[in-house]
């Protein structure tokens, strides 16, 4: 139990007693009367729940399904009733909603026009990214689509505004649930509390609660730990705090590793990587987590922290076998970092579903090539293992061989010595070691030649 | 005039501000019960025990039911009363309710239901249709087989027979309002459900069957659904029943809403298929028979499967003249979930099978797929010609149908009420007329209009050229292949049970002039509600705002069809047509006696009622007759003519018309890891003289991205045991935004008319453009052989993965 303050459309917010998993969606619909923000998944893969939250940061499109209301805490919220104007006013996203046909049962779109209005507001005109995490059955999204784009010029209505000063002063105060404000502050309390769950978007954690039905004795939100959201770049490192965004991450690789920003933005969808941290993508320990490859494969340290006490070790080392982690009780990620390199980083993510749909096999390939000869190569994988894993064989196979299409098939016995994947629901095993295999000869193609993707691809 | 006008849909302004009220956003009273059930865990099996001792101490529990508890009828199949509500000692799927439990809260219940300690005896479980098959596993004794002219002869005498088989998978309806329903209990025992439901009727008939009660103690309302597309014909039984149960027994309004997972675990989905195919033809691809046989994984309980079934093979022809054809269908009965009704009703699954048939034999000759769908075609309107074919009675009803294992009554409302037929089909069949081109089931086909249609589909997407560039493209890339396909659409229009086409409403005017307007038909999204509004307001030449449009509701219009087979807007407009007629009619004649005139003098046109004369506002009308004691509310019906259909045999016409469509696509596949993309589409579809263009687009384009994902990337996975593995949307891809194509022209065709007396000429709209998604999976399928010379027998879902498997089988040879 605790108490939290945030804006609710526009509106001060003081909760007092509340459960730390209390969902906010749940939390709208039942206490606030607030229905028009839906539950459609439960788990934040449909963005009927998409709520738009505000900070000091600026305004991003989250899913309510998934995210606790201690999470809120100093922020401001605005669902779908708030999109409209105080006289209800329709918002520009809504209006065109309206003239281009954009919703058929509408029961996903009040999360498509909150994604909607996120995006005006943000001036994105990247419409198949902003709605990549809205899934509608009826309309096939091309009238969505349309609609977003006959709004994207219309200014963004005052309304929109939030005033986040509102909140000075409200709410803090006697939480049975952490809300540390600096990795110092975090440090102490979890070593006081080792057992605690750490959240920091609930991406993961969210499901525990809501499909696993688990409770969460002792909870700390990192959402506060400010000093732990930074991307430094570095002469001769890149560090990234453990609570940045995915979102952030995403943007700053555009410049450094474009393949790794093109896999980030298959990464979940917007609402997932606004609220999902790299720091928790790596300590959950998802043998399929898509950062962790890439990572691996441009050489990352991870850097822990106990108490007072930090350590690092190669990322890769962290992953001891499924589901174990090299991390003490009471010890915690507080950042990941690697070299400054040339690009040679490739990302090649393999799912049914281009947008939203997580890993049949991510692979991520790093290959150095000197005076026509492999001189270093790096490989990593999601989803071959029950880690994510490099493949040592195939390194070896290759490293010091000239960069021949003969090197790249010589290497083919190679990977079934590092890797024996399992058949589940995304692919079989087969499937999985012939496409590893053929992303090798990809990248090789590509690195030889002007070979494209299916996605670049011009109608 | 408000008809084929492209209006928004009525609730748009109501979506786009989230005050669209769906079933779980009702305000409800205090002390309003939640409902979860406990599923097995196991697909096949005896209870030994259940010690849901821990579910009854859980917080927030007030009751657990099992099927011992329950007031009267424990069954909740749409009409063969074999799917108990909650089971009986005997577990059939993994998944199956067991107990249900009534909590204060949705997640006390949850909770709750997971608690349930119960020991099975597990049995063997058939699981695929080769488990079924070698079991003998089965609805209905043996397979169903309709035939046409002698098959054998005609293969015999081919140049070229070739054989073949293609899997399809199944499809979950994804609907983004899961299932949902709540109960109000009335004085003296009366209940009031509001249910997610697409067939108001058969809810109320199974309320009524679960309290044991009279239907007329029971009224359901149903405003609109998140979404059905089938998904809510049947599916929403078990949700209405159990509230109107434990609100019998507790004494408090109960709602229950499955979980996503939950929803995915216990509904029934599309059915997976597989059909094998021998076809002969000549060198010019020209097809003289084909032998089909359809295998339909039903699932555990019966529910719609046999009539799905007998759709599949409606559409086995899709737009082609088979000289002879063959087909025998068999109804398989697994240990999962219950296969139901799924947009399209099995004629998706036909026509896959007779374009892959065509698609093979295009290439077996080398040809462009296209030239042997052209040649095959049924001929067209200005050559049908013959006199019409005889057609036999419909006995549809009357041949003898397999009960109810429990005797009770079958509901009549249900397409599942066809029955089981048990004995063999005996007589002769009726004799094609000469000179007219029949399907396999003997029905002209007299309204064909794809030869026109092509002719401008073809124009409009450029598609010799593209075929072109499509090659060149090949040639020049040894990595990525492209891939182009047309495939075109007939889809039959009505129920094939025949006594569902039928259709009432009921409209009042009040004296002011405003119009109150209620039919049988749901709303899901489709733009039913506001078509018929359209219709409404054009009968009484008044603006749109001056029709209400409300819930439906059994307690107004009794006895209605499910909102499904496209039929909706043919139906009920129909129905409201008539209602309004008869009130006009009305007002006409009091006015015309009031003013000396002839009732066909008054006019209703632009709000105003024009009368020897004189003119009013349509309110001014509307008074002048409440006070001249004239009744202004009038209910209307309307039942489809000239159908005629022996489903026993496989003869007759149980179609009123043809909805036809074409869709071009292109896409692009990577030949090291089978990704793929489609990269254009262009459609041309049939709706007749559309009654709202906008609409009608809307399920158009909804259709095919609908399909296409069926046949590409939406893939349901059960493992060895009989969990369906993929059971939320993390794992089940239904299309995202950026998988539409990213060139996507639809167009109306602008000379379509039905020839038949339908409302305002219109053709039905909800099924028919899903099949257009055939042509992403063809147009895969012609990208796969670009990697060599064998054909690549692509099964469906076309996942990367089957295509680089598929890619491998081509280059491998």
């Amino acid at each position: 139990m605790g108490q939290i303050a945030f804006l609710l459309n526009g509106d001060p917010i003081v909760l007092s007693d509340i459960s730390p998993t209390t969902t906010l969606l749940d939390w709208l619909r039942e206490s606030r009367g607030l229905t028009g923000t839906k539950e459609g998944c439960n788990e934040g893969d449909c963005g009927t729940c998409t709520v738009m939250v505000t900070d000091a940061k600026g305004a991003r499109s989250v899913n309510a399904c998934i995210l606790f209301l201690p999470q809120l805490h100093g922020k401001a919220v605005r669902t779908v009733e708030g999109v409209s104007g105080p006289e209800g006013q329709l918002h520009p996203v809504q209006q065109a909603m309206v003239d281009h046909h954009g919703s058929q049962c509408g029961f996903c779109t009040p999360g498509f026009v909150v994604s909607m209005a996120c995006g005006h507001l943000n001036g994105r005109t990247d419409f198949d990214d902003v709605l990549a995490g809205n899934l509608c059955r009826c309309t096939g999204y091309a009238p969505i689509v349309r609609a977003a784009e006959a709004a994207a010029a219309e200014p963004v209505p005052g309304w929109m505004t939030e005033d986040l000063s509102k909140l000075d002063g409200l709410g803090g105060e006697k939480n049975d649930f952490a809300l540390p404000k600096s990795s110092d502050e975090l440090a102490a309390w979890y070593a006081e509390h080792p057992d605690a769950v750490l959240v920091g978007g609930a991406t993961d954690v969210g499901l525990w609660v809501t499909k696993a039905l688990r409770d969460l004795p002792e909870v700390a939100f990192l959402g506060g730990v400010e000093d732990l959201k930074y991307i430094r770049t570095g002469d001769d490192r890149v560090t990234i705090g453990a609570v940045t965004p995915v979102t952030d991450v995403g943007t700053a690789m555009a410049g450094l590793h474009p393949s790794f920003a093109e896999m980030i933005r298959r990464y979940g969808s917007v609402q997932v990587r606004n609220a999902a941290t790299i720091g928790g993508n790596i300590a959950n320990g998802s043998p399929i987590g898509d950062s962790p490859p890439a990572l691996i494969a441009l050489g990352a340290t991870l850097h822990l922290r106990k108490g007072d006490a930090r350590r690092e070790l190669p990322l890769e080392e962290f992953f001891i076998d499924y589901g174990k982690q090299d991390r003490a009780k009471g010890e915690f990620v507080e950042a990941v970092s690697f070299p400054r390199q040339p690009d040679r980083l490739r990302c090649y993510k393999l799912s049914k579903r281009f947008d939203q749909d997580i890993s049949a096999v991510c692979g991520c390939f790093n290959i150095i090539v000197e005076d026509g000869k492999v001189a270093d190569a790096r490989i990593a994988f999601g989803g071959m293992a029950g880690v994510p894993k490099r493949a040592g064989h195939v390194e070896a196979a290759i490293t010091g061989k000239p960069w021949l299409q003969d090197t790249v098939e010589a290497a083919a016995e190679a990977w079934a010595q590092d890797f024996s994947p399992l058949s589940d629901m995304r692919a079989s095993a087969e499937y999985r070691l012939k496409a590893a295999r053929n992303m090798l000869m990809r990248y090789f193609l590509e690195d030889t030649g002007a070979l494209p993707r299916v996605l670049e691809v011009q109608p | 005039m408000s008809v084929a006008t492209a209006l928004p849909h009525d609730a748009a302004a109501l979506h786009v501000t989230g005050r669209a009220r769906y079933i779980d956003d009702i305000p409800v009273p205090a002390g309003t019960l939640s409902l979860a059930f406990g599923l097995s865990t196991i697909a096949r099996g005896n209870i030994v025990s259940m010690d849901l001792s821990a579910v009854r101490a859980a917080p927030g529990v007030v009751a657990v039911l099992t099927a011992g508890d329950l007031p009267a009828s424990n069954d909740v199949s749409p009409s063969a009363h074999d799917e108990p509500m909650l089971a009986e000692g005997e577990v059939f799927y993994l998944g199956q309710p067991l107990f249900l439990v009534i909590a204060e809260t949705h997640l006390a219940a949850r909770k709750a239901a997971r608690l349930g300690k119960v020991e099975y005896e597990e049995l063997p479980a058939l699981l695929t249709i080769d488990d079924a098959l070698a079991a003998n596993s089965r609805f209905e004794n043996g397979p169903v087989i309709w035939s046409k002219g002698d098959v054998a002869a005609a293969l015999a005498a081919a140049p070229h027979v070739i054989e073949g088989a293609i899997e399809m998978g199944g499809q979950e309806h994804f609907y983004l309002e899961g299932q949902a329903a709540l109960a109000l209990p009335q004085e003296g025992g009366d209940m009031v459900v509001h249910s997610s439901t697409q067939h108001p009727t058969e809810i109320q008939h199974k309320v009524a069957e679960a309290l044991g009660v009279p239907m007329h103690s029971v009224r359901v309302e149903t405003r609109r659904m998140g979404g059905g597309f089938g998904g809510k014909e049947s599916q929403g039984n078990a949700l209405a029943c159990s509230c109107a149960v434990a609100a019998r027994l507790t004494g408090r309004p109960c709602k229950m809403r499955y979980d996503r997972d939950d929803d995915m675990t216990i509904t029934g989905k599309r059915h997976d298929f597989r059909i094998t195919y021998r076809v002969g033809f000549d060198d010019d691809g020209r097809l003289s028979g084909v032998d089909f046989v359809q295998y339909c994984r039903c699932g555990w309980s019966m529910d719609l499967s046999l009539p799905v079934a007998d759709r599949a093979m409606l559409h086995a022809d899709n737009a082609y003249f088979l000289p002879a054809a063959r087909i025998e269908s068999h109804r398989l009965k697994t240990h999962t979930q219950s296969a139901t009704a799924y947009r399209g009703f099995g004629g998706p699954q036909g026509v896959v099978g007779i374009e892959r048939v065509v698609d093979h034999v295009a290439h077996a000759l080398g040809k462009d797929s296209l030239e042997v769908r052209r040649i095959n075609f049924y001929r067209g309107m200005e050559d049908a010609g013959g006199p019409a074919p005889q057609t036999p009675r419909d006995i549809s009803d009357q041949k003898k149908l397999a009960e109810p294992v429990d005797g009770s009554h079958r509901d009549l409302a249900s397409r599942g009420s066809v029955g089981a037929v048990d004995e063999a089909p005996g007589g002769a069949v009726a004799e094609d007329a000469p000179g007219v081109q029949t399907t396999p089931y003997h029905m002209a086909v007299e309204d064909f209009v794809l030869h026109e249609m092509l002719e401008e589909l073809l124009d409009s997407s450029g598609y010799a050229a593209r075929r072109a560039e499509v090659a060149a493209w090949n040639a020049a890339n040894p990595v990525l292949k492209k891939g182009i396909a047309l495939t075109p659409v007939k889809f039959g229009i009505s129920f094939t049970l025949t006594h569902l086409n039928q259709a009432g409403a009921l409209v009042h005017v009040y004296q002011d002039g405003s119009i109150h307007m209620n039919h049988g038909g749901t709303e899901m999204g489709q733009g039913l509600f506001q078509k018929v509004a359209q219709v409404a307001a054009a009968r009484f030449g008044v603006p749109l705002e001056m029709v209400k449009i409300t819930a439906t509701d059994t307690g107004k219009v009794p006895n209605t069809s499910a909102t499904a087979a496209s039929s909706g807007s043919d139906l009920n407009g129909m129905a409201v047509k008539a209602a309004c007629d008869e009130i006009r009619g009305r007002m006409a004649e009091f006015l015309a006696a009031e003013h000396q005139s002839e009732p066909e003098a008054v006019s209703f046109a632009d709000g105003r009622v024009a009368v020897a004369g004189a003119e009013y506002s349509f309110g001014e009308a509307a008074a002048k007759c409440y006070a001249g004691r004239v009744s202004l509310s009038a209910t209307g019906f309307y039942k489809t003519p000239k159908l005629n259909w022996d489903r026993v045999k496989g003869t007759g016409r149980p179609f009123f018309y043809f909805a036809h469509g074409a869709a071009v696509t292109e896409v692009v596949i990577d030949t090291l890891t089978g990704e793929n993309r489609i990269l254009r589409c262009d459609i041309l579809h049939d709706v007749g003289t559309s009654l709202n263009p906008a609409l009608d687009i809307g399920q158009i384009e909804g259709g095919y991205v609908q399909g296409a994902g069926w046949l590409t990337m939406e893939e349901l996975v059960w493992d060895a045991k009989g969990r369906l593995t993929t059971h939320a949307p993390s794992t089940y891809k239904i299309p995202a935004c950026s998988d539409r194509p990213a060139v996507f022209n639809v167009d109306l065709w602008s000379a379509g008319r039905n020839r038949e007396d339908t409302i305002y000429r219109s053709k039905a709209v909800g099924e028919p453009p899903f099949m257009l998604g055939v042509a992403a999976f063809m147009a895969l399928s012609d990208a796969v052989a670009a990697c060599g010379d064998v054909y690549p027998a692509l099964d469906a879902p076309a996942t990367p993965e089957r295509i680089l498997a598929a890619v491998e089988r081509v280059r491998s040879a």
